[in-house]
């Protein structure tokens, strides 16, 4: 170790090993639904998809959970995502090609994607 | 690249390795291998989470579900459950954290409410064996400002403002100690390490040193720098070889990151540590006796003056400090002294951690800021004394410490409170006891560990103890009389007074406390021979409740020796002179009329 520099750049690369394991009161939580429903649905690419998404833009706040059936299984694969101080918003029959756009606009730019929450869905 | 998205956190602390978290590991590995989660999912070993008697406990972030008494069959369950399909096992989940229908945050449990990490920060957090992590959590931080940015002046001057006591337990300003140490001149110092952890019970420095190494390693580098001393020695017991095989890859991997060796940051600053192994000798503790045993003689005490500062390891300044002091003091320097100096009281600063353990629900390792009485302790943090007993006393800092009575159960935890009661701070022991524990016979207990450890180099230590090991031995008989007491008090001031070193001179605390306290205990063993709590055997007999008995004969059947007898549906009865009172009859009758005497 030759500068304070040279660790406070290993430390940034560090942090993302163990960034997971923060309580989290404020941030970003993406749940997805992976019940039997959902995996068959195919909710695990989405999933993956929402990793690598958050990954590549290095948002540190943002935790990707899994949940059970919500129930609603004719729209699987269903994600919601809560905002705190904000009312949850449910998207349904996600598909990897969906996620960079609710990643983008919703969770950086804070503007849900309408036409792919479950109002539009019909419900 | 690895897309992560849960973390697995395995305690591998001593308390949970030794209840299975091993197997788990594997276990774990191996499911999700077979479930195909294992690239998305991550195992880690962490330190001690501090709740041990829940062990082996299993976290999964970033829910941050809190999974205690794992089984390795239970493994399965949370890889499909959890892990698969999102649904955390409640059944698994540490009830207090259960609310409603999700998870209340572990800060919010009792048992860690009123705690406040600050020497165990990273306890359970990190993964040990992997320096990068320590880095990810401001490790090396603080060597790092204080090589480049700061003076060696400076640096005890911050240490002085913190505030921060020695935490082996005599709690001497840890900065001054430094300033002597840096103001002997030498070309040659030392730093050391006090990790040889005595006391029975006390597991606080071994947690420190399997749960975050590097923060130790750190701290006697930022005191290496201050005093002028080059290199540091770590003195641990050969007990702990978790603790002893983290703490070497701890040393390897910050050399190779160049965090310890030669030209650290570039400074022309050089320090290393070599961890020496003792052999678990009590007296080994002591500043003295540690270095004598470093340098591979003996370990035994010598007087002081000369102090370690002036005259320590081969004959050079050194300074020793406790595992757990050296763990705050990265945190004082990323956090600065003020902040260090708000916690706690006004002459103890900081936080304590103690090892909690006797009859007390949450067996385990607290961290709590001084101050906090011992009340918040036991029947928050702790939970209480099980099977509605009646708390009696807590015992702290072990065979040189005291037992603080119930009475005074609202003392605030901090040095002097603690010293102004007949008992002592410690390394962190605290033992608690409920309304069966006889107080004599825990004094016996203690005493009967200094006889055993007196290095016997001192003749009021080594001949002394062992003479108020026999009274005491003879009033848990029955056999004692009345200036049996006062004699033995007598020879606890001599003890303390002429003995050589803290062993000696703190061995009959245990016995001084008692007396003070419960001296109507040792009045009954002594005058009415009895034993009030039924502890001691020779002062205890077993008899039946005619009114009770149905006449089973459950217990005669048990009896090892034969010393029940009676007819079936009549009273039976013991007789004394053949009972070994061995306890077996009053735990086999169903109808509670075996009773104790």
């Amino acid at each position: 170790m030759k500068s304070l520099a040279e660790l406070q750049a290993l430390k940034q690369k560090a942090i993302e090993n163990v960034n997971l394991r923060k309580d989290r009161e404020d941030g970003v939580r993406v749940v997805v639904g992976m019940a039997t429903c959902g995996i068959a649905a195919g909710a695990r690419p989405v999933m993956t998809s929402f990793l690598e998404e958050i990954s590549k833009r290095n948002l540190n706040n943002v935790a990707v959970e899994q949940t059970g059936c919500i129930g609603l299984c004719r729209l699987e694969p269903i994600v919601e995502v809560y905002t705190p101080g904000q009312e949850k918003v449910t998207y349904v029959k996600m598909t990897p090609d969906k996620v960079a756009r609710v990643v983008s606009d919703h969770i950086v730019n804070g503007q849900p994607v309408a036409e792919y929450t479950i109002g539009a869905a019909g419900m | 690249m690895e897309l992560v998205r849960s973390h697995i956190l395995i305690c591998g602390g001593t308390g949970c390795t030794s209840s299975g978290s091993e197997v788990l590991h594997e276990e774990f590995d191996e499911k999700l291998a077979q479930y195909g989660l294992d690239k998305e999912v991550k195992v880690i070993k962490t330190g001690c989470f501090g709740l041990c008697a829940l062990g082996p406990v299993v976290v999964v972030y970033p829910e941050g579900a809190f999974y205690s008494r794992v089984k390795k069959e239970d493994v399965e369950e949370i890889v499909t459950e959890h892990l698969l399909k999102g649904r955390i096992v409640k059944r698994l989940v540490y009830d207090e954290t259960v609310h409603e229908d999700s998870i209340k945050s572990l800060n919010d449990v009792n048992f860690y409410k009123k705690q406040q990490r600050v020497a165990l920060r990273n306890c359970g957090v990190i993964n040990p064996e992997n320096i990068e992590e320590y880095i990810a959590v401001d490790g090396y931080q603080a060597l790092g400002k204080v090589l480049t940015e700061m003076t060696p002046a400076e640096v005890i001057e911050t240490v002085k403002k913190s505030g921060l006591r020695g935490r082996g337990g005599a709690g001497f300003p840890t900065g001054t100690k430094w300033d002597f140490a840096a103001k002997s001149v030498n070309e040659q110092k030392y730093v050391c390490c006090n990790a040889d952890e005595g006391d029975p019970g006390a597991f606080m420095d071994r947690s420190v040193l399997e749960g975050d190494p590097h923060s130790v390693l750190e701290a006697m580098a930022i005191a290496g720098y201050a005093i002028g001393a080059n290199q540091g020695y770590i003195y641990i017991r050969a007990e702990y070889p978790i603790a002893v095989k983290r703490l070497q890859i701890a040393i390897d991997q910050a050399k190779e990151y160049g965090l310890l060796g030669k030209n650290i940051f570039d400074t022309g600053f050089d320090f290393d540590i070599e961890i020496r192994l003792g052999a678990g000798a009590f007296v080994c503790g002591e500043e003295t006796a540690l270095m004598t045993s470093i340098e591979g003689h003996r370990g035994e005490p010598r007087p002081r003056p000369p102090f370690p500062a002036v005259k320590g390891l081969w004959e050079k300044p050194s300074i020793l400090n406790n595992v757990e002091t050296y763990a705050n003091i990265p945190v004082i320097f990323n956090k600065g002294a003020d902040w260090f100096a708000s916690i706690g009281t006004e002459k103890s600063k900081g936080t304590k951690v103690f090892a909690l353990g006797g009859k007390i629900n949450n067996t385990g390792l607290v961290e709590i800021p001084m101050g906090t009485t011992l009340r918040e302790i036991v029947e928050e943090i702790g939970g209480g004394v099980p099977n509605g007993k009646k708390f009696k006393a807590a015992q702290t800092g072990g065979p040189s410490g005291g037992c603080i009575p119930a009475s005074l159960i609202d003392t605030p935890i901090d040095y002097d409170s603690l010293i102004s009661i007949g008992s002592m701070m410690g390394s962190g022991g605290l033992i608690v006891m409920d309304e069966d524990n006889c107080m004599v016979d825990i004094a016996k207990f203690f005493l009967e560990f200094t006889v055993d450890e007196s290095c016997g180099k001192c003749t009021p230590c080594r001949i002394g103890t062992k003479r108020l090991l026999e009274m005491l031995d003879k009033i848990t008989k029955g056999q004692g009389t009345l200036e049996d007491i006062d004699r033995m008090e007598a020879l606890c001031y001599h003890i303390k007074n002429a003995s050589l070193c803290g062993l000696g001179q703190t061995a009959p605390n245990p016995v001084l406390s008692t007396l003070r306290y419960f001296r109507d205990e040792y009045e009954a063993h002594v005058v009415e021979k009895r034993c009030p709590a039924g502890v001691c055997k020779a002062l205890t007999s077993y008899v039946i409740d005619p009114e009770k008995c149905k006449g089973c004969s459950a217990c005669s059947r048990k009896c090892p020796v034969g010393a029940i007898s009676g007819e079936i549906k009549k009273p039976f009865v013991i007789d004394t002179t053949k009972c070994v009172k061995c306890g077996v009859c009053m735990e086999t009758c169903k109808f509670g009329a075996v009773v104790k005497k």
